[in-house]
């Protein structure tokens, strides 16, 4: 037993061709929100506060694909979606379709604290949002260059491409084998030393994705789900993280199965979800924290109580 | 492989002083439905058609809470939702938000087979609706008398049971003192039950899903419910179909569907033991919930927790049965 915490800043095709400048500051990212989930965790705050903190900054960050720096719909537009849940009490709160809210996923906490309702979309969130008093922001805000670029490129591949890192590189025009390119999404699990659980993911979706779309991160029992036996952040294409119930699975997968979170996390990972599409991160109740995926590579983050850190893209070859 | 098997429902959680003409009404409109899914059965048309089509025939009937008939947002308009799954290869395809599409279920199922995506909601649903050339009507179309009477009372009920100014003492009304009967926080004479659906599992044993709904009564504009999402609302996988109705909520929290699924493939749990687990353990903190699921094998089952559910079920071999009450 012990805290435990992983973070995620999308799973994709990830090339080990990351030029530096492109590697470095999502790098940086990851520690700098690590560092913040553990000083929390170790100052004592809930683990549902520590998700929701960490996943403010990734979103505040514009190297990854939420709030700042969401990928653009087909009209140019940011549309994102986020999502948070409680292990041991199972409440949860979800947001679709919003365009001027700062950090969606503290409107999903509000959604899960201050209505009826689990999970709101579209006007009807952006309303609630402005009922709130939460921090709004301009659309122009959250659209960064180099998401501009993404989506022209994208438009002129005549695709969906999923995500990002950097833009297809023009010369090499030729369109990546399964249509997409690197994935986004941003997502952090904690637990602490009694074993609490959260979650939270939140992201801007697909690049040139319909208006509309909503993806796996605000369905509960895909992107996103916890219990009192584990917390799931899942990241990957949206359709195939839907169909295999991802998160929900992890957790079925102890909880009727019996088995080990490392287990069960593999099995979803490996047998479940078709090969390049799904990553995730996860932590149990018993303080173990497990990051498998499926692509290339995953940006993500750990950190264990017992002094295990780790920050890496892709397998097995663990950052500077 | 069992032979074919199908089941509709038209929502959990029933008035129990429901008149009884209306309740004739409903198992009219279930028998209707099974029928229409029989027929279409016996001339092999694919599971997941016979959902689509016996769920069209839900939504346009005014009787339940969805398509005609949807329950109203606290602005008194139809955003509707639903989401279709095809066992043979999890399929899906799920829509919300939806004001002008006469058969939500039918562009779920566009979704799944003309979009990139799974699930498209609000004014991007509206907007691919147009592009597919799907039925549009305004929304009044959707609205019924009876349900603009129901949010006024819903309406009414709320700001009783929300009113935290009115002690829930001895000196206040009986309402507060001993609610009713409630669902989703409504007296369950006001409540519209939420949601239809339909699963079916043909002779070679593939399973579909499908599932329909208005949503809550009163409910917040941007409400997005279970029907909608897979593994809450609906799902079909190798071994079985189910479609849920209910407090929204609750079935999203224990993601129903799914666990049906789950634990008939992690547990090795019959449908029957399944969807009997899942309504027991499953639905915690109270909520109130029903269910129907039929599995590869030919068998159909039924769940709730609710007091009463419409829904009717039959299968290759003569059975037959529409019921509401336990």
């Amino acid at each position: 037993m012990g805290w435990a915490i992983a973070l995620h800043g999308g799973a994709g095709d990830i090339p080990r061709s990351l030029p530096p400048e492109r590697r470095q500051p999502r790098e940086a990212a990851l520690r700098h929100c690590l560092q913040i989930g553990v000083a929390a965790i170790k100052a004592g705050r809930s683990p549902l506060d520590v998700v929701e903190l960490v996943v403010r900054e990734l979103e505040d960050n514009p190297h990854f694909n939420a709030g700042r720096g969401s990928v653009l719909t087909s009209n140019g537009t940011v549309e994102m979606e986020a999502c948070i849940m409680d292990g041991n009490t199972k409440l949860c709160g979800a947001v679709s379709g919003l365009s001027t809210v700062k950090n969606a996923v503290s409107l999903a906490r509000l959604v899960m604290e201050k209505t009826p309702h689990i999970y709101l979309g579209f006007d009807g969130a952006e309303a609630f949002a402005r009922d709130q008093g939460v921090e709004i922001v301009d659309s122009s805000h959250l659209i960064t260059p180099e998401n501009i670029e993404r989506l022209k490129q994208a438009k002129e591949a005549n695709r969906v491409q999923i995500d990002y890192t950097q833009p297809i590189n023009k010369v090499e025009e030729a369109p990546l084998p399964n249509g997409d390119s690197q994935l986004g999404t941003v997502g952090c699990v904690a637990v602490d030393g009694n074993g609490n659980l959260a979650t939270a993911t939140s992201t801007g979706g697909l690049v040139n994705k319909m208006v509309g779309r909503i993806g796996d991160t605000p369905i509960i029992g895909a992107g996103t789900y916890a219990n009192k036996f584990c917390a799931i952040s899942a990241t990957g294409r949206g359709e195939s993280i839907i169909r295999a119930t991802v998160g929900r699975d992890v957790a079925a997968l102890m909880e009727y199965k019996g088995l080990s979170l490392k287990e069960a996390s593999t099995y979803v990972i490996e047998e479940c979800a078709p090969s390049g599409t799904a990553g995730l991160v996860a932590v149990s109740a018993a303080g173990e924290v497990v990051m498998p995926f499926n692509t290339v590579g995953m940006f993500r983050a750990c950190a264990t109580e017992d002094g295990y850190t780790e920050v890496a893209i892709w397998p097995n070859e663990l950052c500077d | 492989m069992g032979g074919w098997a199908i089941a509709v429902h038209g929502g959990a959680g029933v008035d129990p002083n429901l008149p009884k003409e209306r309740q004739e009404e409903a198992k009219q409109l279930l028998t209707r439905c099974l029928h229409i899914g029989i027929s279409a059965l016996r001339s092999s048309l694919p599971p997941i058609d016979v959902v689509e089509l016996v769920v069209r025939e839900l939504e346009t009937d005014p009787l339940f809470n969805s398509g005609r008939g949807s329950a109203l947002t606290a602005k008194g308009t139809a955003e509707m939702e639903a989401s279709i799954m095809d066992g043979t290869g999890r399929r899906c395809g799920a829509v919300s938000g939806v004001t002008t599409v006469k058969n939500p279920i039918s562009l779920a199922r566009l979704v799944m087979e003309k979009s990139p995506h799974s699930y498209l909601a609000f004014s991007g649903a509206e907007e691919f609706a147009k592009q597919q050339g799907v039925e549009m009507v305004d929304n009044d179309y959707f609205i019924t008398e009876d349900n603009v009477g129901m949010l006024k009372l819903a309406k009414e009920a709320n700001s009783i049971l929300f009113d935290y100014r009115i002690p829930a003492s001895e000196s206040c009304s009986a309402v507060v003192e001993a609610p009713p009967l409630q669902m989703n926080g409504l007296p369950i004479s006001v409540y519209a039950p939420e949601t239809v659906g339909c699963v079916v599992v043909d002779g070679q044993g593939r399973c579909a899903a499908g599932t329909s709904t208005g949503g809550l009564m009163n409910k917040m504009v941007g409400r997005i419910g279970d029907s909608p999402l897979i593994g809450a609302g609906t799902y079909a996988g190798e071994v079985c179909a189910v479609s849920c109705t209910g407090e929204g909520e609750a079935i999203i929290r224990g993601t129903l569907a799914r666990d049906v699924a789950a634990v008939m493939e992690y547990k090795g749990l019959s449908l029957q033991e399944a969807v009997e687990m899942v309504i027991e353990k499953r639905l915690d903190g109270g909520g109130k919930a029903g269910m129907i699921a039929v599995s590869s094998k030919g068998e159909v089952a039924c769940g709730f927790n609710s007091v009463g559910m419409f829904r009717g079920c039959a299968t290759e071999d003569g059975f037959m049965e529409v019921g509401i009450w336990e």
